[in-house]
């Protein structure tokens, strides 16, 4: 009896305290998200440029400039307008464009595709040589392997990636010809696929249009490339500080001692132990790329959301710049969010 | 006796390397004589040190490396290609390329040392006090320093340089409010390893203020590791400046900055190679030093993580 009250006395605790926990996090999510729009709201309201004037134009009368002054809500206090502002972006209204005039919310889904695409090549291609050459780096430390990697991770870390891609289109554009510069596809291959999944490379596929897809896929290339090669950089050294971490621990040894080969020590055991780490590096990569394609797309003029960024910048469309901010920080805060918890879930070490 | 004989050089020498250490002050030369020889052992951390040296002495002597002025205009020469004259050719409004090209280096280190000396103390008093006080502070400022971590650098320096409109110092601005909050994550937990132990404990007990405790105790503790922190973070200070200055945002013309420099060189990207290529190889050259300077600097400094 009284064993069975203590049990479920222990379950309701635990039950509480996984409650409680959870409720921590989604408080953490909240105010993270709240803190989000003050920052965006804030950079709103610095914008020297008067949005009255954006939308009615410098020749509107007095009257006109009233009415669209009481319709944005300017002559309320600043606490209404802010909650007017979370109430919009809770409906997923960040406004108009001044410059394409379509609703930002709009704009935003039609050239995010793109950049998940483009940033989505990359971190094939980061990961794919990053994690192998941290390995690698890390398991012959101090050789001339080392060094090379090394090497190419500081490069990476230190190139303008702007200027990269200005002079990769200078050479293997302007000089051999070998890529296209500009675009997702040619202009007569435009407009075919409009395919389920808003990558064009693979709805190309998908629907069977061959020539589409290499097209497409010549388009991808350079840039993808490009911010493949940051991306590796940065995974490629942090794969390799995990790796010594790894290799330096009294189980390595053990499992040498035992008698398990190299390649079982380094990637069953070593390696086995690290993929959460990794996991979240390969997650913070993604979220670094959306920094990498805003420059990178406007240098080969992939139409994207950094793009998308840069252009309402250069004409000052304030809603659609700060619409494309938001939409960032929301899947980077997720992205770090999906990080901890998956983080939680698969390490053990943190239960 | 012998002492008097003995040149001044070889005195140092010795009381840098002397065992009996009699004087704070000969502790600390010590430490910082160990730490520098450390430092030049390492080839890659010499490369950069070399560098960045390099690049203090051509902004401090610009007006004597340049061979033209970077601001006058001469339009029947412009877009030349590199020549005897024109080292590295003539931009679309006929200046020197190479002179501006020297001046760039004021701006890209008025930048860089803007932003280290605003953020480093910024980002120490918000991560020491969050550590150190804890509780409901140390939540409140962590959040915040969460928000500001969570945006990508670029893009949040993007929007507030946007917001405050182009301009060198709002770039300066804008980056710093980007790179503090790294900074404050490291005093933060380079505090927490420290706040309970004895030292600490017995200055709080002797009624030290929270400002004299975060000067004396903790800023030893930190500084290692955020000297590390900020020579690595002056490579990514100086690309998102060059970032900023390419989009147009950063320093306005006509001053000599090398990402608007390879900007401006976009339009001209098949006929004047030049224009783009070196400003940005400039650019390379730099952070690339202090990327290696940092590298070596914690191979030195914070051996934990290396």
């Amino acid at each position: 009896m009284t064993l069975a009250t203590s049990d479920s006395g222990h379950g309701r605790r635990a039950l509480l305290a996984k409650s409680r926990k959870l409720g921590t996090s989604l408080a953490v999510i909240f105010t993270t998200l709240l803190g989000l729009l003050v920052i965006t709201f804030v950079i709103g309201r610095m914008v020297p440029a008067d949005p009255v004037l954006a939308i009615v134009g410098q020749e509107a009368n007095q009257a006109a400039y009233d009415r669209v002054y009481m319709e944005l809500g300017l002559d309320r206090p600043l606490w209404e307008q802010f909650f007017r502002y979370i109430g919009d972006v809770v409906q997923f209204d960040f406004g108009r464009s001044n410059l394409t005039r379509n609703l930002v919310a709009d704009d935003l889904a039609r050239v995010f595709p793109a950049t998940l695409e483009l940033a989505t090549a990359a971190l094939i291609i980061g990961t794919s040589i990053g994690v192998p050459l941290g390995v690698v780096a890390a398991v012959n430390r101090n050789t001339w392997i080392d060094q090379v990697a090394r090497v190419v991770g500081l490069l990476g870390y230190s190139t303008p990636i702007f200027w990269l891609g200005l002079v990769v289109i200078l050479i293997f554009y302007a000089q051999l010809g070998w890529i296209p510069a500009s675009g997702r596809v040619d202009l007569f291959n435009e407009g075919i696929v409009d395919g389920p999944t808003g990558f064009l490379m693979l709805d190309a596929v998908l629907g069977g249009h061959w020539e589409v897809a290499g097209d497409a896929f010549m388009h991808l290339l350079a840039p993808a490339l490009i911010l493949g090669y940051a991306t590796t950089a940065y995974i490629s050294r942090m794969t390799r500080s995990f790796m010594l971490e790894q290799l330096t621990q009294e189980f390595i040894l053990t499992a040498q001692a035992k008698g398990a080969t190299r390649r079982s020590v380094i990637w069953k055991h070593a390696f086995g132990n690290m993929r959460v780490q990794l996991l979240t590096v390969i997650a913070l990569a993604y979220c670094g790329l959306l920094d990498g394609t805003v420059l990178i797309e406007t240098i080969f003029s992939w139409p994207g959301l950094g793009q998308y960024l840069t252009t309402a910048l250069f004409f000052a469309d304030m809603n659609a710049v700060l619409g494309a901010v938001l939409l960032i920080g929301i899947i980077s805060i997720s992205i770090n969010l999906l990080c901890d918890i998956a983080y939680r879930l698969l390490d053990p070490r943190t239960k | 006796m012998n002492t008097q004989q003995q040149s001044l050089g070889a005195r140092v020498t010795l009381w840098l390397h002397d065992e009996n250490v009699t004087s704070r002050r000969q502790a600390i030369a010590q430490r910082w004589f160990s730490g520098l020889v450390a430092l030049l052992g390492s080839p890659i951390a010499v490369i950069g040190l070399v560098i960045v040296l390099l690049l203090i002495v051509v902004a401090i002597f610009a007006p004597l490396l340049a061979t033209h002025d970077p601001y006058v205009q001469d339009l029947t020469r412009a877009l030349l290609p590199p020549s005897s004259e024109h080292w590295i050719g003539t931009d679309e409004l006929g200046r020197d390329a190479w002179s501006r090209l020297v001046y760039g280096t004021r701006t890209t280190l008025y930048i860089t040392a803007l932003v280290t000396v605003t953020v480093a103390p910024i980002g120490f008093i918000i991560g020491a006090v969050s550590g150190y006080v804890g509780g409901a502070v140390d939540t409140a400022l962590m959040r915040l320093t969460d928000i500001f971590l969570a945006f990508p650098s670029l893009v949040l320096a993007l929007a507030f340089a946007a917001a405050l409109g182009p301009g060198i110092g709002n770039a300066v601005l804008a980056i710093a409010l980007t790179v503090w909050p790294p900074i404050a994550r490291l005093a933060r937990a380079e505090t927490l390893t420290v706040r309970s132990s004895d030292y600490v404990a017995s200055a709080k007990l002797q009624g030290a203020s929270l400002f004299r405790i975060l000067w004396w105790h903790l800023v030893p503790i930190c500084l290692p590791s955020i000297v590390v922190r900020l020579t690595l973070n002056m490579a990514s200070v100086i690309l998102t400046a060059a970032g900023l200055g390419f989009l147009g945002l950063g320093a306005q013309p006509p001053t000599a900055e090398w990402g608007a420099m390879a900007a401006a060189g976009r339009q001209y990207l098949i006929d004047a190679w030049w224009l783009t290529t070196f400003p940005g190889l400039a650019i390379l050259i730099v952070s690339l030093a202090f990327n290696l300077l940092g590298d070596g600097l914690r191979d030195v400094l914070d051996p934990r993580n290396g």
